[in-house]
């Protein structure tokens, strides 16, 4: 890989809600191409680090430079997908309305709509009859719809905020067989998830906790450097005031 | 860019498309409460019962025609068993010229209507005398005009207002509830471009509503409407979308569908009242002034009992447009607080 900077640039972020402290000095670097774990559990920021990053929230101070470019900034929101914790769908309407709309409103139209249309759901597995509601899909093809959306633009960045949480173990190996392919093609993939084991599939990892970066580097490294066995001795290790930077 | 407003306003309508109800609600349901208010208020008194005690043949002959039923009651207790009873409204008793009426006032309209009549009753005509009566000569209205006559042309801005703020309220709410709004946001879409594309999606909408509404009003209930039903249509469709734009803006203070419905008696009962669909004292009438559908029931009462043109409601419009424009920034200021650019 020969970037000539860092996919996604975090700098010394700090984020409040009113009087709440939500991020403290968070600062990281997605190098293109890589799958980026965010390992962390509910509540520690990992939602708000990726608003910052995806444009839809601005930092309380700090940098957060995606592509190159100072985020919030409407050009590059157009280089990436964004795949929220709840799908983010109108149950009302079929799955291929809800293609549709996505795509116009990422302003493609005619001849190459349907052909995003029908790449993206071959790059999710995603065959069923989509001309049904989307209220009687099930919660994995939801999911997958979810995921096709955020793809239909054809976005170097992939942001995905725990994208198989309540999924089951088969569905969330094929979610990341596609990541994986998708990684492979050169998009840049940004995973947040609370699971450990997950956690490992990554090639980079940063663990949070409490709006802190307890700990970067790949999961290999993050093990050796606190002498565990596993991530989440690890996490418990970075937890209690282990230093985190092993690279 | 033209291409993501005209989609979300599409969506909009697909959406209701394939929610059957809520079109119905956002259609119907005006239609199906104009119908019954107008049987409400139509079937009203046209007659009255009363008692006679005593009193002249030719008073009770002039009873009679002047539509009244009179029945003659031999005694006091007989007279107000029945108006116990209800079965009569008034009892009047003539004696030596002096006439006592007892009336059920329980019912201050229908009392009101009984006392005037039995008064009117006593008025010997002078058929050799035309000069004695009035000729009555109607600028606005006619003499046939009802009482929905005079509040069919503001229900129509009422009903519109009330359904489509709900259904508008309630849409975008579902949108911030259900992440779909930060999607949305999360694309290079423009603030202005998604506030624009609902104003355009449920103004379509409510097109049809107020086509239906007000040819429903005029043709079918036979609504007085000697004005321009292209006023008619202009005044309903800002009433709309001032509708619309505020219950979008007030979607943002509600964190549930439940709380939407809350504004209905804080938002919308306050501008029924105050809108002139009721007589109020004046001075009351200064609080109509800072609501919208004051200026709309003004504007078209102006239009379809007075017959006006477009002079006589150009300031109402300009009223009722600016504060959908105000509404609009609104709306596209609120969504800073889900992104900032």
């Amino acid at each position: 890989m020969t970037a000539i900077y860092n996919c996604i640039e975090l700098t010394n972020i700090n984020k409040f809600f009113g009087d709440t402290r939500v991020l403290t000095n968070v600062s990281l670097e997605v190098q293109s191409g890589t799958i980026y774990g965010l390992l962390g559990p509910s509540g520690c920021g990992k939602t708000t680090t990726v608003k910052i990053m995806s444009g839809i929230l601005n930092a309380t101070s700090g940098s957060a430079m995606v592509l190159g470019k100072e985020m919030p900034s409407l050009s590059v929101m157009n280089e990436i997908g964004y795949l929220a914790q709840s799908d983010a769908l109108y149950t009302n309407l079929t799955g291929v309305e809800n293609l549709k709309f996505f795509g116009k409103i990422y302003g493609l139209s005619g001849k190459s709509l349907e052909n995003s249309i029908k790449k993206v759901l071959e790059l999710v597995n995603l065959n069923e009859d989509l001309n049904k509601p989307v209220f009687a899909f099930s919660g994995g093809m939801k999911r997958r719809l979810s995921l096709a959306i955020s793809l239909l633009h054809g976005p170097k960045i992939l942001l995905l905020d725990e994208p198989t949480v309540g999924i089951d173990p088969l569905l969330r190996q094929s979610i990341w067989d596609e990541l994986y392919a998708l990684a492979a093609g050169g998009i840049t993939i940004l995973v947040t998830t609370h699971v450990m084991d997950e956690a490992e599939k990554c090639s980079q990892l940063s663990m949070m906790r409490n709006g802190v970066i307890l700990a970067t580097g790949s999961p290999e490294e993050i093990i050796r450097g606190s002498s565990s066995k596993n991530l989440e001795e690890a996490f418990i290790y970075y937890s209690k005031g282990g230093d985190g930077h092993s690279r | 860019m033209a291409i993501r407003v005209k989609a979300i306003a599409l969506r909009i309508l697909t959406e209701l498309k394939h929610d059957k109800r809520t079109l119905a609600l956002v259609l119907f349901a005006p239609v199906l409460m104009l119908t019954l208010i107008f049987f409400v208020l139509n079937s009203s008194l046209n007659n009255s019962n009363v008692g006679v005690l005593n009193a002249s043949s030719d008073y009770y002959d002039r009873l009679y025609e002047n539509n009244v039923t009179a029945t003659r009651f031999l005694n006091e207790k007989a007279a107000f068993d029945s108006l116990k009873n209800g079965d009569i409204t008034a009892v009047i008793n003539i004696v030596n010229g002096k006439s006592t009426i007892y009336v059920d006032g329980s019912n201050s309209q229908e009392a009101n209507m009984t006392i005037s009549l039995l008064e009117a009753a006593k008025k010997v005509p002078q058929p050799g005398r035309p000069d004695t009566v009035s000729d009555i000569i109607y600028i606005y209205g006619a003499d046939d005009l009802e009482t929905f006559d005079n509040f069919g042309a503001v229900l129509i801005g009422v009903l519109v207002f009330f359904f489509v703020f709900i259904v508008a309220g309630m849409s975008f709410l579902q949108e911030r509830t259900t992440g779909t709004l930060e999607k949305i946001l999360s694309t290079p879409i423009k603030r202005w471009e998604l506030v624009l594309g609902y104003v355009l999606g449920f103004g379509a909408l409510t097109v049809i509503q107020s086509l239906l509404i007000t040819f429903y009003v005029v043709y079918v209930l036979g609504v007085m409407m000697v004005g321009s039903i292209w006023l008619v249509l202009l005044i309903t469709l800002l009433t709309a979308v001032c509708a619309l734009t505020l219950g979008m803006l007030l979607s943002a203070a509600a964190s549930s569908q439940f709380q939407m419905l809350q504004f209905i008696p804080i938002v919308v009962v306050p501008q029924i009242f105050f809108c002139g669909l009721f007589q109020l004292s004046p001075g009351w009438d200064v609080f109509g002034r800072g609501m919208p559908l004051f200026y709309s029931a003004q504007a078209l009462n102006e239009v379809m009992l007075r017959g006006n043109g477009f002079e006589a409601i150009a300031l109402d419009v300009l009223v009722l447009f600016s504060f959908s424009l105000i509404f609009i920034f609104g709306n596209i200021r609120l969504l800073k607080k889900y992104r900032n650019i």
